[in-house]
């Protein structure tokens, strides 16, 4: 069985200006010990798919309907006190900001030591030992000194391992990274991936990472899912999203980005700007930006097709393909 | 964007720029930060110079007193071979040399229409006789930009990230300038919209010859767009090299661990890539290491990097490097 299986989720944001269709069908299934990265651009409801498997969604948001099962329990509806026994302890999350998801006014230590305390019968000098245990697993040094040091004493770095000792300090299946670098330096990004890889291998958990950065896709995950406009376009192993990619988009985003062997050629952008959620196209969410958009992705919305065991994609120009025969 | 047009003359040449801030340390004491310090290069006309490093080394101080938006502490910005001292070669220098922000959210004000924010620099600088010019004008550099006029009397929050950045380029361009300080331009867009401002620098440079300081982090990014790159560690320049040299074949020793860190957008080579890992955090600019500043960290470090500060000097031809040992560990 799967260790997280999410299907068909639809989750939305009830707004002024009407119902905002944040995630919009997604399904996806996270084995144990695996690293998942869900890529998209702002408004494409990664955050929010996370968000809705944690159930720490603002008030205006709702999940509408779909499941959500973490080792066959429906989280879907099973009520506050069964989502703080999961929260922290069986899935965690780290976001992107680490200046402001620490509280200021207390310790490093205290703010450690509450979570440990929360989820564990750890008594205090238990909870303290812990606490420096997982400062040290994730190379903080000299972490008894860090433990009495407030959040502002910490460079950005430091803050963002302390985030992840506190995600790691209960053992979670699962940690939920949203955007865990990208306010960081790059040499500080490289440590920090590193760290999370290295300690995934090491305790075996699964890493849902979020993040629009692909070249950070590239470098930890081991599966790929590509998100527009609330739902999946394509999602499938890492080299076949990047070496196969089988969705207009996807191939669209590589195009666009400067690599490594870069020749100083034109970048070839996505045309348009992103989708306005409330006012979704009837067919394919992409097709308003596509260059290779048929009559039918303004007509019809393309379901999920499977162009391989590890790859499907929502495109239908894979159809134009097996008719074609190719 | 390598442009062949490069030509040798310098349009900037920047002399041992120092900009200080002073930190309130007490009752009337301070101490200096240096934020740059004793900075040198040129930038020829129609090139792209690519400035990259990481939070607090710098980059954006160095943009901005290019510019004269902070008084530099010592050092020298000639134009054209021409020394900028006195207020009115300021204001002068301002209608040629002209900067585009980080954000593209802040960065525009929210009482204006996009019309305004366009033509305000003309306004300032009197550079038009009549309103049909200057609406005529905004019009043209609206047209530059690809906004559309009919967006001329809306207002900055219509707009998505990308048309806001577009507003704040259409602005730099009002006065005509040759030089821009690009600062982060493209970082707060998102990746599909990035390609687009990233062309359309392109496409302007080559259109009305402008030259570029590029500011950013996004090595990737900066190494795409410019012909030269100038790497920066805590207020010092510590390596410049044309950007495929310095991409493939870093010198200094920082150089060589930042982009080592990129990550690239190719698993198979980002699994293959050996990151060379740096130990420790950026110290403090309020208190630099003595010598090189990076020799608390440098893999290659010897007791004389901490005593003496190594010169930028030219290692090869056009390639510039401020390490004692560049010859010993690069051969």
């Amino acid at each position: 069985m799967a260790l997280l299986e999410v299907k068909d989720l639809h989750t939305s944001f009830f707004t002024d200006a009407g119902e905002v269709r944040a995630v919009n069908g997604v399904s996806f299934t996270l084995e144990r010990g695996k690293i998942l990265g869900i890529v998209g651009e702002s408004g494409s409801g990664k955050s929010v798919t996370a968000y809705s498997i944690m159930q720490i969604l603002a008030a205006a948001g709702k999940i509408v309907s779909g499941s959500i099962k973490l080792d066959g329990q429906e989280l879907v509806g099973a009520g506050e006190k069964v989502m703080k026994e999961v929260r922290g302890n069986r899935i965690s999350i780290i976001f992107q900001d680490p200046m402001t998801s620490l509280n200021p006014t207390y310790t490093i230590g205290q703010q450690l030591m509450e979570a440990i305390h929360l989820h564990t019968d750890r008594d205090k000098q238990q909870s303290w030992d812990r606490a420096v245990e997982m400062l040290r697993l994730v190379n903080v040094n000299d972490p008894e000194k860090r433990m009495k040091q407030y959040p502002h004493e910490l460079s950005g770095g430091m803050r963002q391992r302390v985030m992840i000792a506190m995600a790691l300090a209960c053992e979670p299946d699962i940690l939920i990274a949203d955007e865990p670098t990208t306010a960081l330096d790059v040499t500080i990004q490289a440590g920090i991936l590193e760290l999370m890889k290295d300690i995934q291998s090491k305790i075996g958990m699964a890493i849902i990472m979020i993040t629009h950065d692909l070249g950070v896709v590239a470098q930890l995950c081991d599966e790929v899912i590509v998100m527009y406009a609330g739902g999946i376009c394509e999602q499938g192993t890492a080299d076949e999203i990047f070496y196969n990619p089988c969705h207009e988009y996807t191939k669209g985003l590589l195009r666009s980005i400067p690599t490594a062997d870069d020749s100083g050629d034109r970048l070839e952008p996505i045309s348009g700007t992103p989708i306005d959620l409330l006012n979704m196209p009837k067919g394919c969410p992409f097709a308003p930006r596509c260059d290779n958009a048929m009559k039918i992705c303004m007509r019809e919305h393309c379901e999920k097709m499977t162009i391989n065991e590890n790859h499907s994609a929502a495109c239908w120009m894979n159809v134009r393909k097996a008719v074609k025969g190719e | 964007m390598s442009t062949n047009k490069t030509s040798e003359q310098p349009l900037i040449e920047v002399r041992n720029l120092k900009q200080y801030f002073n930190i309130n340390a007490g009752f009337f004491k301070s101490i200096p930060l240096k934020a740059v310090d004793d900075i040198s290069f040129t930038i020829r006309e129609g090139e792209t110079l690519g400035l990259v490093g990481e939070s607090g080394c710098g980059k954006t101080t160095a943009g901005r007193t290019i510019l004269h938006l902070y008084k530099p502490t010592a050092g020298e910005i000639i134009y054209r071979g021409k020394s900028i001292k006195t207020a009115k070669d300021i204001e002068e220098f301002r209608k040629k040399a002209t900067m585009v922000f980080q954000d593209p959210y802040s960065s525009l004000d929210p009482r204006m229409t996009v019309a305004d924010i366009i033509g305000e620099p003309l306004d300032v600088h009197h550079m038009y006789k009549s309103e049909q010019e200057r609406r005529d004008k905004i019009l043209e550099l609206m047209e530059h930009v690809g906004l559309n006029s009919e967006h001329a009397a809306r207002y900055a929050h219509e707009f998505s990230g990308g048309q806001r950045q577009r507003v704040g380029i259409a602005r730099s361009l009002a006065v005509d300038p040759d030089f821009i300080v690009c600062d982060e331009p493209v970082s707060a867009l998102d990746v599909s919209i990035q390609a687009q401002v990233i062309n359309m620098f392109d496409e302007l440079q080559s259109k009305m010859g402008l030259t570029y300081l590029f500011i950013a982090h996004d090595l990737l990014v900066v190494r795409h767009i410019s012909d030269r790159i100038a790497v920066m560690y805590l207020g010092r320049m510590v390596e410049l090299a044309d950007a495929a040299d310095i991409y493939e074949r870093p010198l200094h020793p920082y150089s060589k661990a930042l982009i080592s860190a990129v990550p690239v957008p190719d698993p198979k080579v980002a699994r293959a890539n050996k990151r060379i890992a740096l130990s420790g955090e950026i110290p403090s600019p309020l208190n630099a290491p003595s010598g090189c500043p990076f020799h608390t960290r440098c893999p290659y470090a010897q007791p004389r990097c901490a005593e003496s500060m190594p010169e930028f000097k030219e290692v090869e031809k056009g390639r510039f490097v401020a390490c004692h040992r560049t010859e010993e560990i690069n051969s």
